[in-house]
């Protein structure tokens, strides 16, 4: 089981969360402009690393928000919870993955308020919980 | 009453032969369907210069963790009939690879709790038989005269309301079915290597012309992608991309008990389904874990779950004992069908997406996948499992018809 740290409420079991799949796949901007192609890539293709993955979670039987979420998918450890909307904390502005492994990128706890999204929650993977899934 | 008694643990079926440097055409993935793939290339293509390369040890994946059940009872006509060939060959093969790996055919029998189910399934029976899938619905009292250590009572939460059954459909031993496939294939001349994991491809344009490996670089003519959960991660090193999301999926087994339960019960609604294995462990498994993962590990609350409503619907179960828990890592698709086709990158295939739901599709997989990279154009059977539906939108969505699809 997940112990998932709500941006609101704290750290809660995973049974109280749904689970949203992907973050960051914004609606097409133009519709109507887009190939084929390109549809299929909005709504059949996400990406499935085997490593970090930004995805959203809805805390549905708690404050009912959604927020996003850095988890590595195969130690499961949360490496960082941070608001819809903004951008994530370990690309840089253009996108590309910091220097330096990405599941310690400038979103560890000592650098605070100059991680990018200054409101993200950070859980560097040392203070994760122990066997985080049972 | 006393259990089956298993065949003795083999010696050793296949070589363990060094990778040659170059073979005309590499398979990836050592699980049920990388070996029937090789399989019915060497034996239907005459293609036994091959290799079959695993990264950990033989059918250690999927393979190894799966809760066996064979049925071809699905609702579209596509599926039917990839599913029912299937189940054909599954009839066939222990003779025809000499080796006794256990099919059962004591039948599986899918529960209907709603009266949406109900509708659904009297709807997938009627198409069944239109294809040529025996079918039959029964009502809860012929439910209980097949499995009688259901509960059929209506007061509980979610009562049977009847069920579909297909008697032909059953388990197997899925250890057996690959090694009698290894065996086969080495017969044959085809390399497979363990411990050899694939950690990148040759190209030449867009074309693929080897693989590399942990063990060395391998020239081929052809690649077939046949690796379940990192079916993603293959296709990210080839510079493609498949909608597939990686999950886990756990199963369970209790102690050893005494034959009770005579054929195979699934419930797609409160997610378990329960059969009773040859040697007499009660056999369960549930839906997959919701998150993304490739831990081959799952969350407590799903087998709790799970549990929940196996003593519900067999109050017997409440003094049995879990003995073991595991997890696979499941490839899904949005339609919860399979692709099976070729690929953007030229003489690469790739069979993956089977999800929960692949062991049954072994034997079919496997020739239809064969025929796929041996004449370069799908098999009839697997033309519409292509990589292409998702673009053109002929899309094959069991997942209305089959929620949980194993
Ligand atoms: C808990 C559980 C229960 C299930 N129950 C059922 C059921 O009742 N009925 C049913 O029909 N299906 C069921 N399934 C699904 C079924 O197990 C799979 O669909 C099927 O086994 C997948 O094909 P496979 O056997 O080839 O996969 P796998 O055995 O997983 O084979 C893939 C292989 O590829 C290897 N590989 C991966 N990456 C590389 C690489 N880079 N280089 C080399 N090798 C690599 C892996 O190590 C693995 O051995 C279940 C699955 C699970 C997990
Ligand atoms: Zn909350």
């Amino acid at each position: 089981m997940l112990l998932i740290p709500c941006p609101n409420c704290g750290p809660r079991d995973e049974t109280e969360f749904h689970y949203g799949g992907q973050a960051h796949v914004p609606y097409p901007e133009n519709p109507n402009e887009l190939t084929d192609t390109e549809w299929s890539r909005y709504l059949f293709y996400r990406e499935n690393p085997k490593g970090i993955f930004a995805e959203r979670w809805v805390h549905s039987t708690g404050c009912r928000q959604w927020f996003n979420m850095l988890r590595d998918t195969v130690s499961y450890d949360i490496k960082s919870v941070y608001p819809m909307g903004s951008k994530r904390p370990d690309r840089s502005p253009d996108g590309a993955p910091e220097s330096g492994t990405a599941s310690t990128g400038p979103d560890s706890t000592t650098t605070g308020s100059a991680a990018p999204s200054t409101s993200s929650t950070s859980f560097p993977s040392t203070t994760a919980p122990e066997g985080a899934t049972k | 009453m006393s259990t089956q008694h298993l065949p003795e643990h083999p010696d050793f079926l296949w070589r363990n032969p060094e990778p040659k440097s170059s073979y005309d055409a590499v398979i990836v993935g050592g699980g049920g369907h990388g070996l029937a793939t090789a399989y019915f290339l060497a034996k239907n293509h005459g293609m036994t210069n091959i290799a079959v390369l695993e990264k950990g040890w033989l059918a250690g994946g999927n393979m190894a963790r799966n809760t066996t059940i064979i049925r071809s009872n699905y609702l579209w006509d596509e599926s039917a009939a990839i599913y029912e060939h299937a189940l054909k060959l599954w009839e066939i093969l222990p003779e025809e690879l000499e080796y006794d790996f256990l099919f059962s055919q004591r039948g599986v029998m899918n529960l209907a709790h709603t009266l949406g189910d109900v509708r659904e399934s009297i709807r997938r029976v009627g198409a069944n038989k239109l294809n040529g899938v025996d079918a039959e619905w029964l009502d809860p009292q012929q439910v209980k005269e097949l499995c009688p250590i259901l509960n059929i009572r209506d007061n509980i939460r979610y009562p049977v309301m009847g069920a579909t059954y297909q008697p032909r459909a059953g388990i197997a031993k899925h250890d057996h079915v690959a090694w009698a496939f290894a065996r086969k294939c080495d017969e044959m001349g085809v390399d497979i290597i363990q411990n050899c994991e694939v950690t990148g491809f040759l190209k030449d344009g867009d074309r693929v012309v080897g693989v590399k490996t942990n063990r060395g670089t391998i020239n081929t003519e052809k690649v077939g992608l046949c690796a379940a959960g990192h079916s993603s991660v293959l296709a990210e090193m080839a510079g493609f991309q498949l909608p597939i999301q990686s999950h886990p999926l756990q199963a369970l087994v209790s102690e050893l008990h005494e034959p009770v339960h005579p054929t195979v019960v699934m419930s797609n609604h409160v997610h378990v389904y329960v059969s009773q294995a040859h040697k007499g462990e009660l056999v369960m498994g549930a839906g997959v874990d919701s998150y993304n993962g490739y831990g081959q590990r799952g969350s407590f609350h799903v087998i709790e779950q799970q549990m929940a409503a196996a003593v519900e619907l067999f109050p017997i179960f409440a003094r049995a004992h879990v003995l073991r828990t595991w997890g696979g890592i499941v490839d899904t698709t949005l339609d919860a069908s399979p692709i099976v086709g070729t690929t953007p990158v030229e003489n690469m295939f790739v069979n993956c997406g089977w999800g929960t739901g692949g062991f049954k599709g072994t034997p079919a997989a496997g020739m239809t996948f064969a025929h796929t990279i041996a004449t370069g154009a799908p098999h009839k059977l697997n033309a519409p499992f292509s990589l292409e539906r998702f673009e053109t939108g002929a899309l094959i969505d069991e997942h209305g018809a089959a929620a949980v699809a194993h």
